[in-house]
């Protein structure tokens, strides 16, 4: 039954990559839409008796069968269902299964063949990012892991035609192998440690070891190699660089694999390892800071960018930050909730840029839009609910979600203690958070219609939506239109889910009882199953810090404190659109005079803090000419050709010596010949 | 009384004779003729010391070295008609053309 979960993708994938190009865009579309559809089926009854069940369900488990049985190193393919894969999926079919359809109507324009190898695409990436979350060991999930990275290359360089599509979907890879470096070397590390790469037992493991401390143990080591996996999945300082440029892909491939589901991998994979995380202090301090400069970071740089998309991209790679945040200060739970309600809202946004995409023929640089309001209604009300909910805004889902992140921040959790300095970075980039959000809104669809000046037109950022640019029969020029049903749907869907989602965590400070946490709880704790095998460690204490605390206990204080960073955080999400407003909407002219006087910092943020310039100079430029002057022109023209030519100069002189001894004449050979033979019987004779 | 210094004295003799007529003459007729004079001066040797030693195996060798000169002579011979008939010479410095 579990394998059928991402087997229906794949079976969509091989369809359409074998017969694409035969069939008509209306059958390649339906079997990539059926069979992510029917995998939300199978995993809505895989995961129903889960959520009903609660923290009491027991994982369902299926191996497929034995894949590495090597000596000591046994890999069932073993796929597992837990609390935290059953939401995973839900969210990974489900938001799949909206963008599916989404693109049907979205890349109408593309001819049947490349349709077909969209829609192929689309359907492997779901594959293996099921397969990634429904992994029960480590091996299994990097088959998904390394699987969604080259659907995500496939997907950024979709129009490779395009060179700056081709360079993102490489830049996207090369940075991501650097993280898999990182991921293989933990794997490897953990399977020496402790002899097994299946996620329990080592959970069980690792929970019978003390707890490492400040010191550079070795599962400390370990998660931060995983951690390193995890950067380069989830776009975390220092491998963010790549999700930015994922932009040149398709919008809703954005939305489904750059925002909803496979940069949240890192956070999963984290989420998985949990009890190995909490183990190592260390790493959590390190993925909390990570997390906390990322968000600031990617927020501050989100404020100045003009592409529409590039906006929400550095937003995603801010939200993503709050997620490691979570992780950790060691709320796990809070770190999910914050990606399952992310997945909403963020894929929401994503899908309504797109549409304002498609309603402007490929126009995306917020300063040629404005005044979409009355031209696109229904994107523009189901985008301004996206925008509230990543803003925090009171009951909506995002709200919940970065509520108790920052919450668990300020206060700390039995793995990690709470730092006001988090807190306050949290605070102020979701400050930033709401301000770029409604630049966004009030820039694209408030305010006076602005259209691109006439030599933009034909520039290759405004060709990014390809088919539109270059199909003769054209009729988006002129009034934007609003989008069609396959694509207005979706959205309206998502933006249902926005509001919604978050009620399954509503914090107990406001009555809830945050069942979402409860939930969870069993899938970040090692289970006694496999725990009776491993053996613990004398000392009591070791076990005692091991074993993570039940309950947080609510005291009336700390609900004070909730509640007041509740008002805090609500207040600075009004406030951020408050400011926004008076920006964008009221003195149009003050964001520019602002930009002005503070010129450098400006500059700063609108190139990206130079990131991008000082890993060309620091790493590329270095590399290459390393490569260049180095190993080219020195050690294989140098060394390797000079020694082969050089044996051959030599032999060659030595012979043109040599080969004057050959005279040709028969009275030098028979005086040669004789004179050795006299040189030979001597010897013999006088000794 | 004729021992067997005597013997193998003149076959030196007769040995370093046909060594200097391979090198130093000029014709390749006479090369070939020296070199059945080395060769002679072997088969001298071998019966001698085959007598000395009251074997029979110098004198059965000399047998064969004889037929080897025949067939060498034979050939030999032919050789030099061809290269006579190809340069209109039998000096041997007139034949370098097989080398570099």
């Amino acid at each position: 039954m579990l394998l059928l979960i991402p087997l229906l993708p794949f079976l969509g994938f091989v369809v359409n990559a074998c017969l694409g190009r035969r069939l008509p865009k209306a059958i390649s579309g339906a079997v990539a839409c059926l069979a992510i559809i029917g995998a939300f089926a199978v995993s809505l009854s895989v995961a129903w008796p889960i959520l009903m069940a609660g923290a009491d369900a027991h994982p369902v488990e299926q191996t497929v069968f034995m894949w590495l049985p090597s000596g000591e190193l046994q890999v069932p393919f073993k796929l597992r269902v837990d609390q935290l894969a059953s939401l995973m999926i839900l969210v990974v079919t489900g938001i799949g299964s909206l963008i599916h359809i989404y693109s049907v109507g979205y890349m109408h324009e593309e001819r049947d063949s490349e349709y077909a190898r969209y829609f192929s695409y689309l359907n492997l990436f779901a594959a293996f990012m099921l397969v990634l979350v429904l992994g029960a060991s480590f091996p299994v999930m990097f088959v998904g892991w390394e699987g969604v990275g080259l659907c995500s290359y496939l997907l950024i360089g979709f129009w490779f035609h395009k060179p700056s599509a081709a360079d993102a979907g490489k830049k996207a890879f090369v940075v991501n192998r650097v993280g898999d470096f990182g991921f293989i070397l933990g794997m490897l590390l953990i399977f020496t440690t402790f002899g097994t790469l299946d996620f329990q037992e080592v959970a069980a493991a690792a929970a019978a070891r003390a707890s490492e401390g400040a010191a550079m143990g070795v599962m400390t080591i370990a998660t931060l190699l995983l951690f390193l996996g995890a950067t380069g999945k989830s776009a975390q300082i220092p491998l963010h660089i790549w999700l930015p440029d994922a932009m040149e892909g398709p919008t809703p491939v954005s939305a489904l694999i750059h925002a909803a589901t496979m940069v949240t991998a890192g956070v999963y994979m984290i989420g998985r390892n949990a009890v190995l995380f909490e183990h190592a202090p260390l790493t959590l301090s390190v993925v909390a800071g990570i997390g906390v400069a990322t968000a600031f970071m990617a927020g501050t740089i989100g404020l100045v960018q003009n592409d529409i998309k590039r906006v929400l991209a550095y937003s995603t790679v801010s939200q993503l930050g709050y997620m490691f945040v979570a992780m950790g200060v060691g709320a796990f739970s809070a770190g999910i909730f914050h990606l399952y309600t992310h997945a909403f809202f963020k894929a929401l946004l994503f899908l309504g840029s797109g549409a304002v995409i498609h309603a402007l023929a490929g126009e995306q640089d917020i300063r040629y839009m404005g005044g979409l309001k009355k031209y696109l209604p229904i994107t523009y009300w189901t985008f301004m609910i996206g925008a509230l909910a990543i803003a925090g805004i009171p009951a909506l889902s995002g709200f919940f979600s970065k509520d108790e992140i920052l919450y668990r921040a300020f206060v700390g959790t039995p793995y990690h203690r709470g730092s006001a300095i988090v807190w306050g970075i949290g605070v102020v980039t979701s400050l930033l958070t709401a301000i770029y959000m409604f630049r966004l809104v009030f820039l694209t669809f408030h305010g006076e219609r602005r259209a691109a000046p006439a030599a933009a037109h034909g520039h290759g950022d405004h060709a990014a939506h390809a088919g539109h640019g270059g199909s003769g029969h054209d009729p988006h020029h002129g009034e934007p239109h609003e989008a069609p049903p396959s694509m207005a749907v979706p959205l309206i869907v998502l933006a249902i889910g926005s509001m919604v989602a978050g009620y399954v965590g509503v914090p107990q400070a406001i009555g809830g009882r945050n069942w979402i946490e409860h939930f969870l709880e069993p899938s970040f704790e090692a289970h006694s199953t496999a725990g009776e095998t491993a053996v613990a460690e004398p000392g009591a204490t070791a076990i005692l810090v091991a074993e993570p605390a039940q309950e947080t206990p609510h005291e009336p204080a700390d609900e004070s404190t909730e509640l007041t960073l509740m008002l805090v955080s609500s207040g600075v999400a009004v406030g951020g659109i408050l400011i926004a407003s008076f920006f964008w909407l009221r003195r149009s002219d003050a964001a520019a005079r602002l930009a002005g006087q503070f010129g450098a910092a400006y500059r700063i943020l609108l190139n990206k803090y130079y990131i991008d310039e000082i890993y060309n100079a620091a790493i590329v430029q270095p590399l290459k000419q390393l490569s260049t002057a180095g190993l080219w022109k020195g050690v294989d023209v140098g060394m390797i050709d000079g020694i082969v030519n050089g044996v051959g100069a030599i032999v060659r002189s030595l012979s043109g010596t040599l080969r004057q001894l050959q005279t040709g004449s028969i009275r030098t050979y028979a005086a040669s010949l004789f004179f050795g033979a006299v040189v030979v019987v001597g010897w013999y004779l006088w000794t | 009384m004729v021992s067997l210094n005597h013997y193998l004295v003149l076959s030196g003799v007769l040995f370093a004779i046909g060594t200097a007529g391979v090198f130093l003459r000029r014709n390749l007729i006479t090369v070939l003729l020296s070199v059945e004079i080395m060769l002679n001066a072997v088969n001298l040797m071998f019966v001698a010391v085959g007598r000395y030693r009251g074997t029979v195996d110098g004198q059965i060798i000399t047998f064969f070295v004889m037929t080897v000169a025949a067939a060498e002579a034979a050939v030999g011979l032919a050789l030099v008609i061809a290269l006579f008939r190809h340069r209109e010479t039998l000096v041997p410095d007139a034949f370098t053309s097989l080398k570099w």
